[in-house]
């Protein structure tokens, strides 16, 4: 077990494509890390150069405090979980699992209890003398993590190794994944591209983008506190709307009304010296239906009046989606979410916005129904540079 | 056919079940008895030309072999069953040309796939210039064996050759070890490549994840292509072992133009072309096919049923 630190750790493959730039991490000893982001923005390339199988080409990279970028991968101590699993189509799960063991010479006896502690813990004390070939997909996944376990390496590198099995088995992956980590205390850099993932597991979340990192925290900060438009984009689902608003003396003008800047807002605005027109992002749940709202609460918010599109009651609360005639909010950062998301061709013009409003609401589909929304939870962009500029430590 | 059977229980559908099930299981069957005579007619030409080409040769040799029957004399024919076999399994030459064509076979296939191997992982490997690295290899397997042969004969031939001169200028192709020498150098030149492909497409079917995980394991590279690489291209080893084996055994060419069979360095299949198309002993030259036939049938068997060979393109091929 180890503490990992990237210095400064870039790649550029020999065809020119700079696929991961400066990266600084300091990964604690026992730490569940997510490394998060769209396909393409560099997760994979920077946990390969964890693992030794890609040279980094500037930068160090420690592990236990000693630089590891001229090791190879076998002599560096850690153990790493495929996507694809990669299990030795030859050998049946208990061969599998014993390889990394055998490869250093572990006597038999030990091979025997280690192969047979990990199979009880994962649950495949049973499958022991089969092939992977004969698996299913949420076994050979969890041979893959036995491979890894047996030999109680310094850190777990894992590249989205859940991606490929369904929805359901996913969710309970995750939990056992977790709950795995957590026993064994094992340093894990965890690679996913998919936000609820980053959100459930990891102790911290790294953010990446076109191979740059964008924000690194716990996963609830950077859910509150995003350090730009990207990253409140891309954590969060259903995830925050974005409108296009005007700053005007102290106050907020957008197609959901004009609402005056609570003190924190505007300290936080001036100190940052914002832009007359800004991007405004607002999660769901700070939507209410205005006639639940006291009215003295009411006026510490915006207002505005629209048709309900589509209602979807939960029980517990309802999502009413909107459709507000308007100029989307335009940004580099936008598109590339979007088109992440595959949502980029969807059709429709004006602003699609998702609110959650308790279930007491009386909104009706098709009918118009007044929202309020909470002003001191709006969080304001830069339109050129993405940067929050309401974006505070705490 | 399914849409027949649904047509079929929904105009029975009234009908108990009993009824139901047989009539469902003829319209089956029925489907796939058009469908097999289908098949049968599509492989009908195949089948007829291979039994043309093959079967009736095979057979016919199989007839002369029981005979004697040499168109030297050729009003000596006469129906003597097995005594052709007897001559020539009792003969030293044809024993001799056995052993040289074994030895041949055995040496020249095992130095193939070493170096086949290690040119498939050149080739497999090789980050810049792929494209000329498998062309310059394949050069030899490019140009014609006898052209090739030749081109081996007089570069050992003193006086006028290069590695003839090179060596001393002895005339190394006259003496029965050096020659055989020559001849399995000039096979193994020739069919390398042959190796080296068939291989390479083998070193194909092992997934990069693979390596890397062994890597991860703490797999050196040797260890890594001994555990991961090696067992995974098995089939693909055992299909180019196998068609290597059965070709070397039939060697002919290259041992025709280098030596012409002199100095006890006949193949198997050089001894019976001099016994059937030089001395025009059909009897015993047939005899001889017959019985190379048989020995080649033995490799393909042991490799196929023993090793677990695949045959290329059959279903399970890559899987065990
Ligand atoms: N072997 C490679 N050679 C050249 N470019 C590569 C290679 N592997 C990845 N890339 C590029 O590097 C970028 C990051 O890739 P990757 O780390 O695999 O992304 P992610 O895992 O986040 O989806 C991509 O733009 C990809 O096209
Ligand atoms: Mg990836």
């Amino acid at each position: 077990m180890a503490e990992i630190v990237l210095d400064k750790v870039s790649k550029r493959y020999p065809d020119g494509a700079l696929a991961v730039q400066e990266v600084n991490l300091e990964i604690a000893d026992g730490e569940f890390i997510i490394l998060v982001g769209p396909s393409g923005c560099g997760k994979s390339t920077t946990l390969n150069m964890i693992a030794g199988l890609e040279d980094i080409t500037e930068g160090e990279l420690r592990i236990g405090g000693q630089r590891v970028n001229e090791k190879a991968p076998k002599d560096r101590d850690i153990a790493m979980v495929f996507q694809s699993y990669a299990l030795y189509p030859h050998m049946t799960v208990k061969e599998n699992m014993a390889f990394p063991l055998r490869l250093a010479k572990v006597d038999n006896a030990t091979v025997e209890r280690k192969v047979s502690e990990a199979a009880e813990i994962l649950d495949l004390t049973q499958h022991l003398e089969r092939k992977p070939s004969n698996l299913s997909g949420g076994q050979r996944q969890r041979v893959a993590m036995g491979r890894a376990i047996v030999r109680n390496p310094k850190a777990f590198l894992m590249d989205e190794p859940l991606s490929n099995l369904d929805a359901k088995l996913r969710v309970q992956m995750r939990t056992s994944v977790s709950r795995l980590q957590k026993q064994l205390g094992t340093t894990t850099v965890y690679v996913t591209h998919d936000q609820t993932e980053a959100m459930t597991l990891g102790d911290r979340v790294v953010v990446m983008r076109g191979g740059v990192v964008q924000q690194i925290g716990a996963p609830q900060f950077l859910y509150e506190h995003p350090a730009n438009l990207f990253v409140a984009g891309f954590i969060g689902s259903p995830s925050m709307n974005f409108v296009p608003a005007t700053l005007e003396n102290g106050s907020l003008r957008s197609v959901l009304g004009d609402c005056t800047l609570t003190d924190r807002v505007r300290q936080l605005v001036e100190g940052a010296d914002a832009p007359r027109e800004v991007i405004m992002g607002i999660r769901p749940e700070h939507f209410e239906d205005a006639a639940l709202v006291d009215a003295a609460v009411l006026a510490a918010g915006g207002k505005f009046t629209s048709q309900v599109d589509v209602l979807e009651s939960m029980g517990s609360d309802k999502y009413a989606y909107f459709n507000l005639t308007g100029e989307q909010a335009a940004s580099a950062e936008l598109q590339e979410l979007a088109a992440d998301a595959g949502s980029d061709d969807v059709p429709g013009d004006g602003i699609s916005l998702v609110t959650r409003l308790s279930s007491a609401s009386g909104a009706v589909e098709g009918a118009s129904a007044d929202i309020w929304f909470d002003a001191d939870k709006v969080q304001l962009f830069d339109p050129s540079s993405g940067r929050n500029l309401t974006y505070t430590e705490r | 056919m399914s849409h027949a059977t649904t047509e079929d229980t929904a105009t029975t559908g009234t009908a108990p079940e009993k009824s139901v099930a047989p009539k469902k299981k003829a319209a089956l069957s029925e489907g796939k008895r058009a469908e097999r005579k289908l098949g049968w007619l599509l492989c009908a030409p195949a089948a007829l030309t291979m039994i043309a080409v093959t079967g009736w040769p095979i057979l016919y040799s199989l007839l002369l072999s029981m005979q004697r029957f040499d168109l030297k004399f050729p009003d000596r024919t006469e129906w003597i069953w097995f005594d052709n076999y007897v001559t020539v399994l009792s003969n030293p030459y044809w024993w001799n040309a056995v052993w040289v064509t074994v030895l041949l076979t055995v040496v020249t296939v095992a130095v193939e796939l070493v170096l086949g191997m290690a040119l498939a992982l050149i080739m497999h490997r090789a980050l810049v210039g792929r494209g000329i690295v498998r062309t310059t290899t394949l050069i030899p397997y490019g140009i014609v064996t006898v052209v090739a042969a030749f081109s081996w004969r007089f570069a050992w031939t003193p006086g006028t050759g290069y590695l003839a001169e090179a060596l001393g200028g002895e005339p190394v192709l006259t003496e029965k070890i050096p020659a055989l020498l020559v001849v399995g150098l000039a096979e193994i030149w020739k069919t390398t490549p042959f190796m080296a492909l068939l291989l390479m497409a083998g070193l194909a079917l092992v997934p990069d994840d693979l390596l890397k995980a062994a890597a991860m394991d703490g797999a050196s590279g040797w260890q890594r292509f001994i555990k991961i690489t090696v067992p995974i291209m098995k089939p693909a080893i055992l299909v180019a072992l196998l068609f290597r084996t059965l070709d070397a055994f039939r060697i002919f060419d290259n041992l025709f133009v280098l030596t012409a069979g002199s100095q006890g360095t006949s193949s198997v299949s050089m001894l019976t072309y001099n016994n059937l198309i030089k001395g025009l002993n059909l009897g015993i030259g047939s005899t001889m096919s017959v019985l190379i036939f048989i020995m080649v049938a033995v490799i393909a068997f042991v490799f196929i049923k023993l090793f677990g060979t695949a045959a290329p393109g059959s279903d399970d091929g890559g899987k065990r």
